[in-house]
C-alpha cells in the first residue's frame, strides 16, 4: 500500500506541478479564484476530513484490541464524514455552476472581473484557474468515493467479525488510504483557497 | 567506440569459443577496471558536451545587426515577411554573406523551422516568439522543411531558401510591389488601434513612451526587471496585465481576439524601429561561417 | 538430469488443469505470463503491420499508397501499440512474471491476484485501442503533442488517451508486485548480493514504473479533459502553455524508455555467463549501474526538447544529465565484454542474440550521445536520425534481448526445446534484416530527412529503398519464431531441467515447472552465476 500511495503522489504531484506552475504566472487570476471559493464550507470540509481520518485511526486500533462493536461504530462514522464531505463538495460546485465558473462553453468570470477591476483580469486565465480546481478536487472526490467503497468492504466484514487482533491487516491498510487522501485534500485546501485570498491591490 | 567493442567482442569471441577440455578462468571482477571504464568515458562525454554546448551556445544568440525576417507559420504553409515589407510564401530569398535572424510564431499548432544544409531548427510555437539565425555562405537553393508534426500535411509544408548575391538580392527587393516596410505597416496599425491615444511619444501619457524602449530593461510593478523583446511587446499586446511596467495602471485594454498574427509582427517592428538599432550594413566581421 | 521418458506426463502447471476457466482465473504467475505472451505477441504483429504498411508507403517519394491522413494514424498507432502494448510490457510481464518467484525460490509474487487484475487491465486496454483503431484511430504522433491533440486533431484522441491511461496502471501493478516480492519473498540464504542481474535489472525497472507512470496518467487525464471540456491548459489560445505538455509527458516517457531497455539488460547479464561458462565479471558494478540508470533516467527528460523553445540554460544542464545518464549503460557493455575474456563461448541462438543485443544497442546509445551534444542534436532531432537511434535500443536492444530471452527460457516454460538451426537462422535474419533497415536512417536523418513524412523530396528514396528491403526481412526474422515455438510446443524435443547448464534457481526444479515452483523451498548457500562448481551441459544443443 505504501508503494501504491507514492504512485498516487506521482498521479496528484502532476498536476500539482501544473498548479504551482500557472499560479506563479497568472498570479491575479488565481488570487481573484481563491477569493471566490467559499472559505466557511471550504474549511468545514477539511474539519469534516480530519475528523473522519481521527475515526479511521480509532478504528484500526479498536481492530487491533478486538471491539468488534466499536470498531463497526467508528467506520460508519468514517462513512458519514466521507458522505458529508462529498456532500459539501457538490454544494460548492453546485454554487459554481450557478456563478458560471464552471470551464465550458457557459463559463463566464465577468463578475470576478467586475468585483476586481484592478486585477484587470483575463477570463482565459482564470478558466485555467478552475479548470484545475475541478480537475483536482475531482480527482480528490473520486479518489473519496473510493474510499467510500473500500470502507463499506471493511464495514460489511468488520460486522461479520472478520477482523482480530490476529488479522486486522485489510483494515490497515484501507486506513492508510484514507489517511493519503486526507493528506491530499490538506495540500489541496491551502493551494487552491487559502493563498492571498486578498488579493493585490 | 563502437568499432572497439565490436572488435572486442569478435576477437573474444573467436578466441574463446569453446573448446573440448578447456575451461573458462573464472575472474570475480576488477574495481580499478570499473573506475577507469567510468571515468575515462565521462572525461570525453564532458567534451563533447562542452563542444556541442559552445556551438548551441552560438547557434541560439543572434548576432546584433542582422536582417530580420518574421515568420508566421500555419497548417500548412510558411508565411515570411521581410523587414521592407516584401512577403513569401513557402520561399524565403536572402542575400548571401549576410546574418539573417528569423522571428518566428505560429497561428496554430506547434511547427518547426528546419534547414537542414544550413544545419538550424527550432521549433515555432503559438502564443510565443521563437528565434533562429544564420547566415548564409554559398548562393543556391536549399531545402526547408517543417520539423514538427502538425497534421495532415506536416510532409507538404515544406519550401525553399533562395540565397542570392548581394546585387540581385537588391534587386529582387526592389521588385513586385510591397506596400510599405513592416515597420511603415506596424506604424499603420498603431494608429488605427488608437495606441497613441495613451503611448504618447511628447508628453508622459496614461501608458509608457515607446521611444527606445525596444532592447532595453523595463522594471516592473511587482520589482521583476526584464529586457523588452519581441515576446514582451507581443505579450504586453495580447494580455497586458501579465507585466505592468512600474507607476503605471493596468488599464491598457486587452488586443487578444482583436489583432492577427501578421498584425503583431508589423506592431513589433514598428516598435523596434523605435529604438536605434546598430546597422551592420557590411558583413565585414570576419566571423567564423555558419556551415 | 531427468530423462526424456520421465518428464513427459509429470504434473506441472500447463497441465494441471485443463479448460478455459482454468486460465482466466488463474493466480499462478506462470500462466499469467503466457496470457501476457499472447497479449504482446498480438499487439507486436498490430505494430508490426503498421510498420510494414509505413515503410511500403516509403517506398516512394510520393505519397501513393495511402492518404496523407491515413499514413499519419499508420504512425502515430504504430508507435503507441509498440510501446505501451508491445515493449513496456514484454519482458517484465512475460519473463519477468515467469521468472522472479522462480529466481528467488518464492512460491509466487506477492500479490497473485492483483497480478492477473495487471493482466486484464491490460486486455482491456488493448481492446479500447482496438476499438479506437477500426473506428478510425488516432494521428497525433505517439506524442500527444498540444496544441494538435487537444484542439486540431479531429481523430479519436480521447478513446486513445483512456486506453493508454489504463495500460499504465497495469503497469504500475506489475511494477508494485515486483518490488514487494523482490523484498519479501527471497529464498533463505538469498541475500541482495546473491539475486540474478535479472531480478536487479526488474528491480530498477518497477521503480520506474511506479514513479513515472502516474505522472503520465495525469498528463493523459488533463489532455482528455481538455479535449473534451474545452478547456485551456496546454492551449495557448486559452491562457494555457503547449510547453508544460511536453515537459509532463516527457518527465514520463523518457524513463520509460529505460523501462523498456532494463529488463533486456537483465536478460543479457543471465545469457552472457551461461554461455561462456564464467561469473559475470563487475557484479556489483552491473547490479548498481541498473539503479543509477533508473534514478538518472528522471532527470534528462528535456533532452527532447533542445529546439521546442526551453532556456538556453536549462538545456545545458539537461545535456550534462544526459551524458551522465549514459555511463552506467557504457558501464555494463564493457562488462558483459569483459566477461567474454578468457571464458569458454559457445554459439547457441541465445548468445547470438545477446551478441546483436550488445552490439546494435552500443551503436544505438553512442547515436544517443550525438543526439545529448546540443550543436548536433539541432541538426538531426526530428529527423530519422533519432527514428534510427531509438529503433536501434528499442529493437536492436530490447526485442533482441526479449527474443534471447525467450530462446533461452523456452525449455523451462514449455518444457520442450525449439530447434537450434532453425534459432540460429532466425536470429541472423533478425541481426541482417535489422540493420538494413535501421542504418539507412541514420544517413537519412544526418542529410536532413524530417520524420513522420508522408511523402519526401526524391534525393532520399535511395536509402528509403533499402530501408524497406531491410524490413521485409525483418519481418520474415520475426515470423519465423513464431513458428517454431509453437511447432516446438509439439514437436520439440523434451527439454530437461537444466538443458544449457545454467545458474539460477528457475534451472533446480523441472521444466516446465509444477504450480507451486519447487518441491521443497531452496535454501541458497552460494554465489550468483557459480560457474565454476556447474559442469558443462551433457547435452550442447545440437543441430536438429
Amino acid at each position: 500500500m505504501w508503494l501504491f500511495l507514492g504512485t498516487e503522489i506521482m498521479f496528484f504531484g502532476g498536476m500539482f506541478c501544473a498548479y504551482l506552475i500557472y499560479r506563479i504566472w497568472y498570479y491575479n487570476e488565481f488570487a481573484a479564484g481563491s477569493r471566490s471559493l467559499d472559505i466557511y464550507l471550504g474549511t468545514t470540509n477539511t474539519i469534516v476530513l480530519i475528523c473522519s481520518s481521527l475515526t479511521v485511526a480509532m478504528s484500526v486500533r479498536a481492530a487491533q484490541m478486538g471491539k468488534r462493536g466499536l470498531v463497526v461504530i467508528l467506520l460508519i462514522l468514517t462513512l458519514i464524514f466521507g458522505l458529508a464531505f462529498l456532500g459539501i463538495k457538490g454544494v460548492e460546485w453546485y454554487d459554481k455552476y450557478k456563478e458560471h465558473h464552471i470551464p465550458g462553453s457557459s463559463f463566464d468570470a465577468s463578475d470576478l472581473v467586475r468585483d476586481y477591476p484592478q486585477l484587470h483580469i483575463d477570463q482565459s486565465h482564470e478558466q485555467i484557474y478552475f479548470s484545475l480546481y475541478f480537475a483536482m478536487t475531482g480527482l480528490h472526490a473520486l479518489h473519496m468515493i473510493i474510499g467510500i467503497g473500500i470502507f463499506t468492504y471493511l464495514l460489511y466484514h468488520s460486522w461479520k467479525g472478520l477482523y482480530t487482533p490476529a488479522y486486522n491487516t485489510p483494515v490497515e491498510i484501507g486506513g492508510l488510504y484514507w489517511h493519503f487522501v486526507d493528506i491530499i485534500w490538506i495540500y489541496l485546501f491551502p493551494l487552491l483557497y487559502l493563498i492571498d485570498r486578498k488579493p493585490l491591490r | 567506440m563502437s568499432a572497439a567493442i565490436f572488435t572486442m567482442i569478435l576477437i573474444f569471441a573467436m578466441r574463446y569459443r569453446r573448446r573440448a577440455g578447456v575451461q573458462a578462468e573464472q575472474i570475480e571482477g576488477s574495481t580499478a577496471l570499473e573506475i577507469t571504464w567510468s571515468v575515462v568515458p565521462l572525461g570525453i562525454f564532458m567534451v563533447i558536451f562542452a563542444w556541442g554546448a559552445v556551438i548551441y551556445f552560438q547557434e541560439r544568440t543572434p548576432p546584433r545587426g542582422a536582417n530580420e525576417v518574421y515568420v508566421v507559420a500555419k497548417q500548412w504553409m510558411w508565411k515570411l515577411e521581410h523587414e521592407e515589407g516584401q512577403r513569401e510564401i513557402n520561399e524565403l530569398h536572402v542575400p548571401v554573406g549576410r546574418d539573417v535572424k528569423l522571428i518566428m510564431t505560429s497561428q496554430d499548432v506547434i511547427h518547426s523551422f528546419y534547414i537542414p544544409a544550413f544545419r538550424i531548427k527550432q521549433d515555432v510555437l503559438p502564443g510565443r516568439y521563437t528565434t533562429a539565425w544564420f547566415r548564409a555562405t554559398k548562393p543556391g537553393v536549399y531545402h526547408l522543411f517543417c520539423a514538427e508534426y502538425c497534421g495532415t500535411q506536416h510532409s507538404g509544408m515544406i519550401g525553399q531558401i533562395v540565397v542570392m548575391e548581394p546585387a540581385q538580392y537588391q534587386a529582387w527587393l526592389s521588385g513586385g510591389t510591397p506596400s510599405g516596410s513592416l515597420a511603415q505597416n506596424g506604424e499603420t496599425i498603431f494608429q488605427q488601434l488608437g495606441c497613441p491615444t495613451c503611448h504618447r511619444s511628447d508628453v508622459q501619457g496614461r501608458g509608457p513612451n515607446l521611444q527606445g524602449v525596444f532592447g532595453k530593461p523595463v522594471l516592473l510593478e511587482d520589482g521583476r526587471t526584464l529586457v523588452a523583446d519581441e515576446n514582451y511587446v507581443r505579450e504586453s499586446i495580447l494580455s497586458p496585465s501579465a507585466k505592468v511596467v512600474k507607476g503605471f495602471k493596468p488599464i491598457m485594454p486587452v488586443f487578444q481576439g482583436l489583432v492577427s498574427e501578421e498584425q503583431l509582427t508589423a506592431l513589433v517592428a514598428y516598435i523596434k524601429s523605435l529604438s536605434p538599432v546598430p546597422n551592420s550594413a557590411s558583413a565585414a566581421k570576419p566571423q567564423e561561417s555558419k556551415d | 538430469m531427468a530423462t526424456a521418458a520421465i518428464t513427459a506426463e509429470r504434473e506441472n502447471y500447463l497441465n494441471k488443469e485443463y479448460g478455459i476457466r482454468s486460465w482466466l482465473l488463474t493466480t499462478d504467475h506462470k500462466r499469467i505470463a503466457l496470457l501476457y505472451l499472447m497479449g504482446i505477441t498480438f499487439f507486436f504483429f498490430i505494430g508490426g503491420f503498421f510498420a510494414l504498411l509505413i515503410r511500403l508507403e516509403l517506398l516512394t517519394p510520393a505519397g501513393d499508397l495511402v492518404q496523407a491522413d491515413t499514413y499519419n494514424k499508420l504512425f502515430s498507432m504504430h508507435g503507441q501499440v509498440m510501446v505501451f502494448f508491445f515493449l513496456i510490457p514484454s519482458i517484465p510481464a512475460v519473463l519477468g512474471n515467469f521468472l522472479v518467484p522462480l529466481m528467488i525460490g518464492a512460491k509466487d509474487l506477492a500479490f497473485p491476484r492483483i497480478n492477473l487484475l495487471s493482466w486484464y487491465l491490460y486486455i482491456i486496454a488493448g481492446l479500447i485501442y482496438i476499438h479506437c483503431i477500426v473506428t478510425g484511430g488516432v494521428d497525433t504522433g505517439w506524442t500527444f503533442y498540444t496544441p494538435l491533440s487537444t484542439a486540431f486533431s479531429n481523430t479519436k484522441v480521447i478513446e486513445a488517451g483512456l486506453s493508454i491511461f489504463v495500460a499504465g496502471f497495469s503497469s504500475i501493478l506489475t511494477g508494485l508486485n515486483f518490488v514487494v516480492t523482490i523484498h519479501r519473498m527471497r529464498a533463505p540464504g538469498l541475500t541482495w548480493s546473491r539475486l540474478p542481474l535479472f531480478i536487479w535489472a526488474h528491480y530498477a525497472t518497477s521503480i520506474i514504473q511506479l514513479l513515472g507512470t502516474p505522472v503520465l496518467a495525469i498528463t493523459l487525464v488533463l489532455v482528455v479533459f481538455e479535449r473534451a471540456f474545452h478547456l485551456g491548459i496546454f492551449d495557448p489560445t486559452r491562457g494555457g502553455d503547449p510547453l508544460l505538455f511536453q515537459h509532463l509527458f516527457w518527465f514520463y516517457s523518457h524513463p520509460a524508455v529505460y523501462i523498456m531497455i532494463l529488463p533486456s539488460m537483465g536478460v543479457v547479464a543471465e545469457i552472457v555467463p551461461c554461455f561462456c561458462r564464467k561469473r559475470i565479471f563487475g557484479y556489483h558494478a552491473v547490479a548498481l549501474s541498473s539503479i543509477a540508470i533508473a534514478v538518472f533516467g528522471f532527470l534528462v527528460w528535456a533532452h527532447h526538447m533542445f529546439v521546442a523553445g526551453i532556456s538556453l540554460y536549462s538545456a545545458m544542464i539537461f545535456s550534462i544529465l544526459s551524458y551522465l545518464v549514459a555511463v552506467p549503460s557504457a558501464i555494463k557493455v564493457f562488462n558483459w565484454t569483459a566477461t567474454m575474456y578468457k571464458g569458454s563461448i559457445s554459439f547457441s541462438t541465445p548468445m547470438l542474440y545477446a551478441f546483436g543485443f550488445i552490439g546494435l544497442f552500443t551503436m544505438g546509445g553512442l547515436t544517443g550521445l550525438f543526439l545529448a551534444a546540443l550543436g548536433i542534436d539541432v541538426h538531426v532531432t526530428d529527423t530519422y536520425f533519432v527514428i534510427a537511434h531509438f529503433h536501434y535500443i528499442m529493437v536492436g536492444g530490447a526485442v533482441m534481448g526479449y527474443l534471447g530471452g525467450m530462446h533461452f527460457w523456452w525449455p523451462k516454460i514449455s518444457g520442450r526445446m525449439y530447434p537450434e538451426g532453425w534459432g540460429r537462422l532466425a536470429a541472423l535474419i533478425v541481426f541482417l534484416g535489422f540493420n538494413l533497415t535501421f542504418f539507412p536512417q541514420f544517413i537519412l536523418g544526418y542529410m536532413g530527412m524530417p520524420r513522420r513524412y508522408w511523402q519526401y523530396p526524391p534525393e532520399f528514396q535511395v536509402l528509403n529503398v533499402l530501408s524497406t528491403a531491410g524490413s521485409t526481412i525483418l519481418a520474415v526474422g520475426y515470423i519465423l519464431p513464431m513458428i517454431y515455438f509453437l511447432w516446438s510446443m509439439r514437436y520439440g524435443k523434451i527439454a530437461s531441467d537444466n538443458p544449457w547448464g545454467a545458474a539460477g534457481l528457475e534451472w533446480k526444479t523441472t521444466s516446465p515447472p509444477p504450480t507451486f515452483n519447487f518441491e521443497e523451498e531452496p535454501v541458497v548457500t552460494w554465489e550468483a552465476y557459480n560457474y565454476d562448481e556447474i559442469p558443462e551441459p551433457a547435452e550442447v544443443p545440437v543441430e536438429q
